[in-house]
């Protein structure tokens, strides 16, 4: 199998910070697989990502892409290579929908007739039919409909890797799930490396085929979910793993006095 | 009134002609400096608001005590006119022009910058259609506000309108003063609602209205 992204040492710390955003991670992500970055706010997780298209430049290590150091790349031309959504969309909002998911095909300069086919293949693929929303412009969609927009444009140019930096956080939870499903099988139908930066450890844990569990700038683990519960690497996670199963016990724990409370009512 | 037109259609017409040219160049050199201004100072916040505070204290001074200041160095005439014109003019699109650039939604800029667009072409296919309402409804503003005050430059001798009403003034000939307030205004009124209408437009087009 070959290796996607390889971080070799990757260090970043931003200027007049006290303290590394990123501290001497090196780690290996193989082609095909979905990789979630789990961690608090301000543990380092968008930073990693950002630093993959280029963002953001570390400031000592390597970054390797399909074993190519993308410090010799143009960042340009690598950031075409790679898809990008982020929470809070981005869609260009004096653009429709088509024009928005043509917008990297179009840069290519791909043949009109091959984007316009690529624009409602993508459009079906993420369940908004081409005919009815193709025309229509972003402040005219759902929070959830412009996400799965914000999802076919990374998708259009056919990227080698997909970098989601927390993409369903501002979206309701019964949205994000179905988002999730759909993530889930555009993966399974294209097998594509996914790159997903989540704060919710559900979401992370649903979705991965494996866990990168980061803290204050560090790897804590990086494993498969299932290993994760049963061999946590450190205190960190093992809080982590706990405060979850704590949280879905007060869940069961309130369903029961919400049972009483109907019960008493009755 | 009309018969006055009738008689001397040079003396309305002219300084009308006067006045739209003196006006248009206005315009014309100011909006190229300012933009080149901006473009400048658009990296540096704190930079832009100094500027845009030196610009807006010069704005704060009467267009008389400015043009009295710059004779001395540009001597009478459209020039000197002109030159006052387009240094009021500064505060009003500079603060526009950066206004909108700010105004655009840096979620925006940054997925255009993660799919790989070029500077050039999120400046041009992004930011700039993203700003231009707020830069159009500067330069309206400016546009009517040149209108204004370049009446006043007839007392250098820049010509235009300005001229009309202070010969009336001087001869107490109403029909002059009339002639000169009217079309002064209908151009000013004019002005705006042409660049209103380009406002409105572009403002439809960036909430995909248009």
């Amino acid at each position: 199998m070959r290796t996607a992204v390889e971080f070799r040492s990757v260090r970043k710390r931003f200027p007049k910070a006290s303290y590394d955003a990123v501290s001497d991670v090196s780690l290996k992500i193989n082609e095909g697989e979905i990789v979630t970055i789990l961690g608090t706010s301000g543990c380092g997780k968008t930073t990693l990502l950002k630093m993959v298209n280029r963002l953001y430049e570390p400031d000592s290590g390597e970054i390797l892409f399909f074993g190519q150091p993308i410090r010799q790349m143009n960042p340009v031309e690598l950031r075409r290579k790679i898809g990008y959504v982020i929470q809070q969309v981005g869609l260009f909002p004096h653009m429709n929908i088509g024009e928005n998911i043509a917008t990297v095909p179009k840069i290519l300069g791909w043949p009109k007739q091959k984007i316009e086919k690529r624009v409602d293949e993508l459009l079906e693929l993420v369940q908004l039919p081409a005919a009815e929303f193709k025309k229509r412009y972003p402040h005219q969609l759902s929070g959830g409909q412009q996400q799965r927009v914000g999802l076919a444009r990374a998708l259009a140019a056919d990227p080698a890797i997909m970098l989601l930096d927390e993409p369903f956080g501002a979206i309701d939870a019964i949205t994000r799930r179905s988002l999730q499903d759909e993530l889930l099988s555009i993966h399974r139908k294209f097998r594509k490396t996914f790159l997903f930066v989540t704060h919710d450890i559900h979401e992370a844990f649903r979705l991965a085929d494996r866990v990168l569990i980061l803290d204050a700038g560090k790897v804590q683990q990086f494993a498969a979910p299932a290993e994760i519960c049963s061999k946590p690497a450190c205190g960190f996670v093992e809080k982590l793993v706990d405060s979850a199963r704590e949280e879905q016990l007060e869940w069961k724990a309130g369903g029961a006095e919400n049972d009483q409370v109907s019960a008493s009512l009755s | 009134m009309i018969k006055f037109l009738l008689r001397y259609p040079e003396k309305v017409v002219v300084p009308l002609l006067q006045h739209i040219e003196l006006t248009g160049l206005t315009l014309l050199i100011s909006i190229v400096i300012a933009s080149a201004l901006s473009l400048l100072l658009m990296r540096s916040r704190w930079l832009s608001q100094l500027v845009v505070g030196l610009f807006s204290a010069v704005y704060a001074i009467p267009s008389m005590a400015l043009f009295a200041l710059l004779i001395p160095l540009f001597g009478l005439g459209e020039k000197t006119a002109v030159i006052v014109l387009v240094i009021y003019n500064q505060f009003i699109l500079v603060r526009n022009i950066l206004g909108g650039f700010h105004s655009v939604d840096p979620a925006v800029i940054e997925s255009a910058y993660g799919m790989g667009m070029s500077g050039a072409q999120i400046f041009f296919k992004i930011r700039l259609p993203l700003a231009s309402p707020v830069i159009l409804a500067g330069i309206k503003i400016a546009a009517v506000s040149t209108i204004g005050i370049a009446t006043i430059g007839a007392t250098i001798n820049s010509g235009g309108l300005g001229t009309l009403l202070f010969e009336g003034l001087q001869t107490m000939n109403m029909v002059k003063i009339l002639w000169g307030t009217l079309l002064s205004s209908l151009l000013a009124i004019a002005a705006n609602l042409l660049l209103a209408a380009l406002e409105k437009k572009a403002r439809k087009a960036v909430n995909g209205e248009g």
